[in-house]
């Protein structure tokens, strides 16, 4: 770990002056903390936000906004999540360990990077840690990659839970610049494709903050989190579905679908969703969103697999959410 | 850096490198070796300690972020003579062989059933707005940060039930 | 006063059953529990020396070369740091078990990516950990061996690791039922929780050090050979290891390193391996591709048994994993092809972890037999029973005592496996069930321990072996407490330290019937001076709660011991015992499992173990064992796997995040039954070793019942979900 200055701030002004000075924000820091350790990131000052005024879970608009530094543990625990969002609970509460889920915060469970092998090596080259190096996991060891969403640069996924869920719940991320100004962005235009510049994931551009996150009103109808993994606890996904579905007698009226392990971002896709909005919830709808979903997929040898995974995770969730038997 | 801690119910004054981590400050710095370094990546919770009241992996947090915190490690649930419900329960069920992830183990059960008490469910649990049992899935599911080589795993299981149950009663 | 035992003939006086203590074989709490769960026993990190300093490792990154040149003076520079080292004694990777000599030394020759070259010392760790990460290494690629699956690869076949016997070709030939098929098995490590570490410190020319040290006797002529001193001046203490499972048989790179930065900087050094560093630079099991084939006839009966292991070592390592070890006499067939063959490719050292043999190789046998059973429509448990040689079929020795059959029916019983419906689906999950054999070879290694009478009745065990969760201080207290008749509060057990009496050390599932035979035989002869005090035969003496009686006489045991100490010196050796007759332990696994039909992923829902490993010395720890080794057989049937880079043999799943040992939520309450086993042939305690037995083929039993569940054959471990997937119907 390279040396840092340490500065504590006193209120969001002073975080993002930091940051627009070229600091690294530390928020709940299991995972910066991890990538410093192995030197993955070099920062030079760490600004700690964890005394902000962060930390609360309001109604607001008919929804919820979850303040950037609220935990994994408190935010699934919270009971209007529980009640009106509980994919997000199953989510967090599918994701890491009780331990971690104390400390990750909100905002920075958002900026989690990819666990590539590769990527976590600085002996290894890698275009999103060192860009232009060249990507170690094309020709290399990619059970944990993408199958969806990768370039030729990089096929890195994104490793969270909770953003899967946030992402199925149409989320939207408040942001304060240096300049002190926010801004709103929707999850669905946070995030960025790896393609020329995979060490760029997402919008946030210097001295940015991120303050919360909110979520609209709860949506109608039924919502589940499923997680594929290797292990039955504490593993990243290998597959994992997000879904809300309303129902109008047999129709799917409306749904949302997201998925993690599979790609460099917490997936959704508006023409498999639109294959199934006004559809009759069969076998053959269901079967048609699958095919739509993973039609561009592009996996390795290590990583095959994730495509029929995806598709009969998928499908068993649709059944489970429109009352079908899988069984 | 300067940075102050209260550990187990006695203010440390603590200088140090800014990089030193809660787990390196507690072992290197403070001498309070019973929190253990296993990985030092949050995967396996040999170095849990209980932060303002949670449990947390102190290998991924910096001492200094935590001025003013209190801290709770293994050396203040109990001292050999004097154990914990939980301590006791652990040497009863043999919880552990080699001992090394036991520390943590035992920091990590007791907010578990803290968090239990407070109505938080847990992956496994059948409800999202229930009251939570623990039952030996709860456990498991609950404890799974807490990794075991040895794997006592189903000792540990027996020993939290034994333990919680002298709580309740 | 010494009692000295070559186990040259069988005891079969069942002494300990004799005695009047009763704690023998009890579920005794350890001793140092208490220090244990308070954070208070010192592990080899914790015993902090003034003034000490952090040194940590730097790793080659590239799979074969020299290393020409380091540019120690730009981190020398940096803040706290006071030496950058690297040379001719640094270790290449650790000693094998029981080397007793310093393994591949020197830093300038590269043999695989993250082999250790370099230590950078510092005032404090923060300091040194970011110098070894800023030392640049100047080194030239060699062409290198990274995979052994590679054409370059050089394939060894040792002479005196294969045999064969009889017609395998013909008995294929002839058999109504065969089965030959291929079975991989990928790289496991030993992952103990504590991580390999070292704290050295010297006075005057004498080496102090505290490591996690498995086998202080061999460690100390290791570490000697090392840094080039006699073992005289090396004191090495390990009273407490946070595991080893093999990984920490023989000295590892850090404490010879820290070893010498403490010579050269007149300072205490410690280093202590991150967790990337014991994946790459300790110990990995070797991955293995076995070839069995079985002929049977038409009762089930095998009539041959072919197997075939390739396994993948470093050059100059003689240690390779012994994967038919135990295939030449776990069931019957008159016909035999066994062999070995080892490829060199420059990749992390191979070496033991748990059980090396009979855990990967038992575990492709025993899913072979499953395959047979399903070929012939055998009941599981009755086909190995039917396959139970009367002697060990290789050499036609006597068994020291078989208990399979027993194990078997027992298990079953237990299980309930006659009871099981196939078929059966709970929601999503699949229901199989499954069954396989254990086996290993039990053995004995020469031990020495000291045990001090004392004149207020208190008793001291001395003795260098380690306590490395095996329950170590629990079984040596109750056998001295059992043998001298004294409750465990009033006995001391000392371990782990170069000063006291040099044992077999912890490994091969030895030390507790080697170190534990060696306290007996002390006990014994103080026994002997007992009798002696009070003119009566040994035999008629009765030893209870600090009570000597004899001819209806009781005399407390502080007064027969007078003003000072009695002390007696307990040495066992290993003699004919070992090689006239077959000495193995055995038992049998069930389980139940669940696959999910849409996703493939396998739960364990149930698993029993019954097993026989001679008299059982401690109830609750001996079943700690057995839950640990059938853990790591969960781990290696569903997701352990070393996944390494093909282009240059480096592991890529370095962490305890992505190297998956099994998690609480994935062991459900195992459950354990010893059977009743004296075996005289093992040593004057008639016990077996049991710390290994628990692996050896419970991967298979996993692997069985998701064949049953699913009617997928999983060959190459661990059966992950995309293993699975293929075989699962459409939704």
């Amino acid at each position: 770990m390279k040396p840092f200055d340490y500065i504590r701030a006193e209120d969001t002004g002073h975080a993002t002056s930091a940051a627009g000075q070229g600091a690294t924000i530390i928020a709940g820091g299991t995972n910066l903390l991890d990538l410093m350790k192995l030197e993955v990131l070099q920062p030079d000052a760490l600004i700690d936000i964890n005394r902000l005024d962060l930390k609360q879970i309001t109604e607001a608009d008919g929804g919820l906004r979850i303040g950037a530094l609220v935990t994994n543990s408190d935010l699934a625990a919270d009971m209007r999540v529980r009640t009106d969002y509980p994919v997000l609970s199953e989510a967090l509460l599918a994701g890491a360990s009780g331990q971690l889920r104390n400390k990750a915060t909100t905002a920075g469970n958002l900026l989690q990077r990819t666990r590539c092998y590769y990527f976590y090596d600085t002996a290894m080259p890698c275009n999103k840690r060192e860009p232009g190096t060249g990507c170690q996991a094309m020709e290399g060891a990619t059970r944990l990659h993408a199958i969806l969403g990768g370039s030729d640069q990089c096929i890195a996924t994104h490793p969270s839970d909770m953003a899967v869920a946030m992402r199925a719940l149409a989320a939207v991320v408040e942001i304060e610049a240096a300049n002190g100004e926010t801004r709103h962005v929707p999850l669905s235009d946070f995030y960025l494709l790896p393609g020329d510049t995979p060490h760029i994931e997402n919008v946030l551009r210097k001295g940015d903050l991120i303050t919360a996150v909110i979520l609209p009103a709860a949506p109608k109808g039924a919502q589940t989190y499923r997680k594929v993994r290797d292990r039955a606890s504490y593993a990243f996904a290998m597959v994992s579905v997000a879904a809300r579905i309303e129902m109008d007698g047999d129709t799917v009226k409306d749904a949302a679908l997201a998925f993690g392990g599979i790609a460099p971002q917490p997936w959704r896709d508006a023409d498999a969703e639109n294959a199934l909005i006004g559809k009759p919830a069969t076998k053959e709808t269901f079967n048609a969103v699958a095919d739509i979903l993973l039609k561009n997929a592009d996996p390795k040898k290590d990583n095959a697999f994730k495509v029929p995974l995806a598709r009969r995770t998928l499908i068993a969730t649709l059944n489970e959410l429109c009352g079908k038997d899988v069984a | 850096m300067k940075t102050s801690l209260k550990i187990n119910g006695e203010v440390h004054d603590l200088d140090a490198d800014s990089r030193t981590t809660l787990l390196d400050a507690l072992r290197n710095h403070l001498d309070l070796t019973g929190t253990k370094k296993g990985c030092d990546h949050g995967q396996c919770g040999a170095c849990t300690v209980i932060v303002n009241g949670r449990r947390i992996n102190s290998c991924l947090s910096l001492a200094c972020m935590h001025d003013g915190d209190e801290i709770t490690t293994i050396e203040g649930l109990g001292q050999p003579g004097n154990l914990s419900d939980l301590q006791a329960a652990f040497v009863k069920h043999d919880g552990y062989q080699c001992g090394y992830c036991t520390p943590g183990q035992i920091c990590s059960a007791t907010a578990m059933l803290q968090e239990v008490k407070d109505g938080w469910p847990s992956h496994v649990s059948d409800s999202l707005t229930g009251t939570y049992d623990l039952t030996e899935a709860e456990i498991s599911e609950r404890m799974s940060g807490n990794l075991c080589r040895c794997a006592a795993y189903p000792n540990i299981v027996d020993a939290i039930r034994d333990a919680a149950g002298k709580v309740q009663s | 006063m010494n009692a000295h035992l070559k186990m040259d003939k069988p005891d079969n006086r069942n002494r300990l059953d004799n005695m009047a203590q009763g704690l023998i074989h009890t579920g005794m709490d350890r001793p140092e529990g208490p220090l244990k769960v308070t954070g208070t026993a010192t592990y080899a990190h914790e015993d902090h020396q003034p003034g000490m300093l952090h040194g940590v490792l730097v790793r080659a990154t590239i799979a074969r070369g020299t290393l020409d040149s380091i540019d120690a003076a730009a981190i020398e520079k940096l803040p706290g740091i006071r030496k950058v080292m690297h040379g001719d004694k640094f270790l290449r990777n650790p000693a094998q078990g029981t080397a007793n000599e310093a393994p591949v030394q020197g830093s300038s020759e590269i043999y695989y990516l993250g082999q250790p070259v370099a230590l950078v010392v510092a005032e404090t760790f923060e300091q040194a950990r970011h110098g070894a990460q800023s030392l640049e290494l100047q080194v030239t690629a060699k062409s290198a061996v990274t995979s052994p699956d590679s054409d370059d690869a050089k394939v060894e076949t040792p002479d005196d690791q294969q045999s064969s016997m009889g017609d395998l070709d013909a008995a294929m030939k002839d058999a109504a039922y065969t089965v030959e098929e291929t079975y991989t098995t990928p790289g496991h490590t030993s992952a103990p929780m504590e991580p390999h570490a070292a704290i050295a410190w010297w006075e005057d020319d004498k080496l102090i050090l505290r490591s996690t040290s498995q086998m202080v006797k061999y460690n100390v002529n290791e570490v000697a050979d090392s840094v080039g001193i006699s073992a005289d001046d090396v004191h090495l203490m390990s009273p407490y290891v946070g595991g080893g499972f093999g990984s920490k048989l023989g000295i590892s790179p850090d404490a010879v390193a820290a070893a010498l930065a403490a010579r050269e900087l007149g300072a205490p050094v410690s280093v202590a391996m991150s967790r990337q560093q014991v994946f790459e630079s300790t110990m990995r099991r070797s991955e293995t591709v076995q070839h069995f084939r079985l002929a049977a006839d038409k009762d089930g009966k095998l009539t041959g048994i072919g197997h075939r292991a390739r396994v993948s070592q470093l050059p100059d390592e003689s240690f390779s994993e012994p994967v038919t070890q135990a295939t030449p006499f776990l069931y019957r067939g008159e016909n035999r092809e066994i062999g070995m063959e080892i490829v060199r490719i420059n990749s992390t050292c191979a070496g033991s972890v748990r059980a090396p043999g009979e855990a990967v190789g038992i575990t492709a046998l025993e899913i072979a037999m499953d395959e047979l059973a399903v070929k012939t429509g055998i009941d599981p448990v009755e086909l190995r029973k039917r396959n139970i040689p009367e002697k060990d079929p290789s050499d036609g020795r006597d068994f020291s005592s078989h208990t399979l059959a027993a194990a078997l029916d027992d298990g079953a019983e237990t299980f309930g496996w006659k009871d099981r419906t196939s078929g059966q689906t709970d929601g999503e999950w699949l229901i199989g069930y499954g069954m396989s054999s254990a086996v290993r070879v039990n053995m004995i290694g020469e031990s020495h321990a000291r045990v001090t009478l004392n004149p207020d009745g208190t008793v001291l065990i001395e003795t260098d072996m380690t306590d490395i969760g095996t329950g170590t201080y629990a079984i040596l207290t109750q056998i001295a407490g059992e043998m001298l008749g004294v409750s465990q509060d009033r006995i001391e057990t000392r371990l782990g330290d170069s000063n006291l009496p040099k044992s077999a050390g912890s490994g091969g599932s030895w030390g507790a019937s080697s170190a534990g035979s060696s306290v007996f035989l002390a006990c014994e002869k103080l026994r002997q001076e007992i009798a002696k005090k009070l003119g009566c035969d040994e035999a008629d003496l009765t030893l209870r709660d600090g009570t000597a009686t004899a001819a209806n006489k009781q005399t407390p045991l502080s007064d027969l011991v007078g003003g000072s100490p009695m002390e007696s010196t307990g040495v066992i050796e290993p003699g004919k015992t070992m090689k006239e007759v077959r000495q193995a332990t055995f038992g049998a696994f069930f389980c139940e499992v669940g696959v999910n039909r849409v996703t493939g992923e396998t739960r364990l829902r149930r698993m029993h173990g019954s097993f026989a490993a001679g008299r059982i010395l401690n109830a609750k720890t001996a079943r700690s064992q057995c839950l640990g080794g059938m853990t790591f057989g969960i781990g290696m049937a569903l997701t352990e796997e070393l996944i390494h880079d093909a282009r240059d043999g480096h592991i890529v799943n370095r962490d305890l995040g992505e190297y998956h040992i099994p998690v609480n939520a994935d062991v459900p309450q195992l459950t354990v039954n010893f059977l009743e086993e004296r075996d005289p042939y093992a040593n004057p305690m008639q016990s077996k070793g049991i710390g290994e037995l628990g692996i050896c083929g419970a991967a298979a039993c996993i692997l069985n019942a998701i064949h049953d569940a699913t009617g997928v054959r999983v060959r190459d471990l661990p059966a992950t979900m995309d293993k699975v997937l293929p075989g699962l119907p459409d939704l």
